[in-house]
């Protein structure tokens, strides 16, 4: 398959890929490991006529701990949070996330800002995000703004991110003490991507009970999203089975589940339910509940 | 607009001027001539054109060939040395770990990845690690026995 031609362009800073921007607007793409824009390309669902790769962009690949935040570069690969010792010992659901995209391949070359600012419906990195409550950082020729994940997933494929700026950092809290965290997704037989995928971090408190619970579902819908009678149902409850199973009953709430060719809205909305009780009750028991 | 790209494929040096849009799998085929990495499914997820780029396994069907210049390739055909097949390749014939062959010089290259990550690996990682790479022959078995095959003959790492 040959894409649509296009002028390339691998500027040597952010500040560069920022003017780049600015100068072709609507007419540019950033490209960042290029496994969803250029298959997108190849398909002709995308006909940039300037390609932006960030490829020679210093400073924007790595992972860091910053007080009780991970800081991971935009253009880190699935692969380097996969493999990550710091991921592994702070925040070992993300390295467990990102062993779950695509296959090795891709992982070696996806990268985490891509993923997120590309807001596939069916990517795993959101759900993720969205349990875990991270935040992601937007540089632009006026300086640098913070956007909750919350504020971050517009619509299909739409992020906050503007016109005029590029994802530079994503920030994720590591999770307070007796704490648990797990995704779990039904992934699609070839491409690997979630039918229907749901994290779920969960805090408990002194007694045992469930402080806070932050559950995120991707793939059912347009968009990832919070499920919020989740995690209502959570709050304050001593999280057995019955609790459990009670609240992920929840799950489909909210979530615009589309059907397709991997199912009915009936069976998607099922697998939600299915899925968003096993990620729960494996991030009770990471928890220590 | 031409662009010039300059990379190593199996120790050696070739530059040409390609157009952005080239694909690197194409460039690997048709401008370097090199037909051992093939195109399957051209979307991403059936391996066929798995190389190894700077020591990782990755796609050639998703990439500019503008995007790797500068990189250290190794295709199927860098493997065999001196006439002798590399313990993967020998792997896959001693277990039949192929029928029609379309599939396995992608396999052969992920497989190269997997046993340098996972020296041992088991069964479950083995067919975990092989999920980017379709076979519609074989139903996997002997591709999995002939891994584990080559993980048993492989020379001791220095």
């Amino acid at each position: 398959m040959y894409p649509a031609a296009f002028e390339y362009h691998a500027p040597g800073s952010v500040k560069e890929a920022l003017g780049l921007l600015g100068k072709h607007k609507d007419d540019a793409k950033l490209l960042a490991g290029g496994h969803s824009l250029i298959p997108m390309m190849k398909l002709r669902l995308a006909q940039p006529k300037h390609l932006i790769d960030l490829r020679k962009v210093p400073g924007l690949s790595g992972i860091k701990q910053d007080g009780n935040v991970l800081s991971i570069g935009a253009m880190t690969t699935h692969w380097q949070v996969e493999s990550s010792a710091l991921v592994k010992s702070k925040l070992a659901v993300m390295s467990e996330v990102a062993g779950l995209i695509g296959d090795p391949a891709v992982r070696n070359r996806g990268t985490v800002g891509g993923s997120i600012a590309h807001a596939d419906p069916a990517a795993d990195w959101p759900a993720a995000m969205i349990a875990l409550g991270a935040e992601m950082v937007c540089e632009g020729a006026k300086g640098r703004r913070t956007v909750k994940v919350d504020d971050w997933l517009k619509g299909l494929m739409s992020t906050a991110v503007g016109e005029d700026e590029i994802l530079v950092e994503i920030r994720v809290p590591v999770l307070p003490a007796s704490s648990g965290a797990a995704y779990l997704k039904f992934p699609h037989p070839a491409s690997r991507f979630a039918v229907v995928g749901v994290a779920a971090a969960v805090t408990l408190d002194g007694k045992g009970m469930c402080a806070k619970a932050s559950v995120g579902v991707t793939g059912a819908g347009t968009k990832a999203v919070r499920a919020k009678g989740v995690e209502a149902g959570c709050a304050g409850k001593k999280l057995d089975a019955a609790a459990i199973e009670a609240a992920a009953s929840k799950a489909a709430e909210g979530v615009d589940v589309q059907a397709d060719l991997q199912g009915s809205v009936e069976y998607k909305s099922h697998l939600c339910r299915v899925f968003a009780k096993r990620a729960l009750t494996e991030a009770v028991k990471r928890a220590g509940g | 607009m031409k662009l010039p790209v300059k990379m190593t494929i199996n120790g050696q040096s070739y530059s040409h001027e390609v157009e952005p849009r080239l694909l690197l799998v194409h460039y690997i085929r048709e401008t370097v001539g090199l037909t051992g990495t093939h195109v399957g499914c051209d979307t991403s997820q059936c391996g066929a054109c798995t190389i190894l780029m700077d020591g990782q396994a990755v796609k050639s069907c998703t990439f500019f060939a503008v995007q790797t210049d500068g990189a250290n390739i190794m295709t199927i055909e860098g493997l065999a040395k001196d006439g002798e097949l590399h313990p993967i390749q020998q792997g896959f014939w001693e277990k039949h770990g192929l029928q029609c062959g379309f599939c396995t010089p992608g396999m052969i290259m992920s497989v190269y990845q997997m046993l340098e990550r996972y020296p041992k690996p088991s069964e479950e990682l083995i067919r975990h690690q092989l999920e980017g790479n379709l076979c519609r022959c074989t139903g996997y078995h002997n591709i999995v026995k002939a891994i584990e095959w080559a993980a048993e003959h492989m020379p001791a790492k220095k």
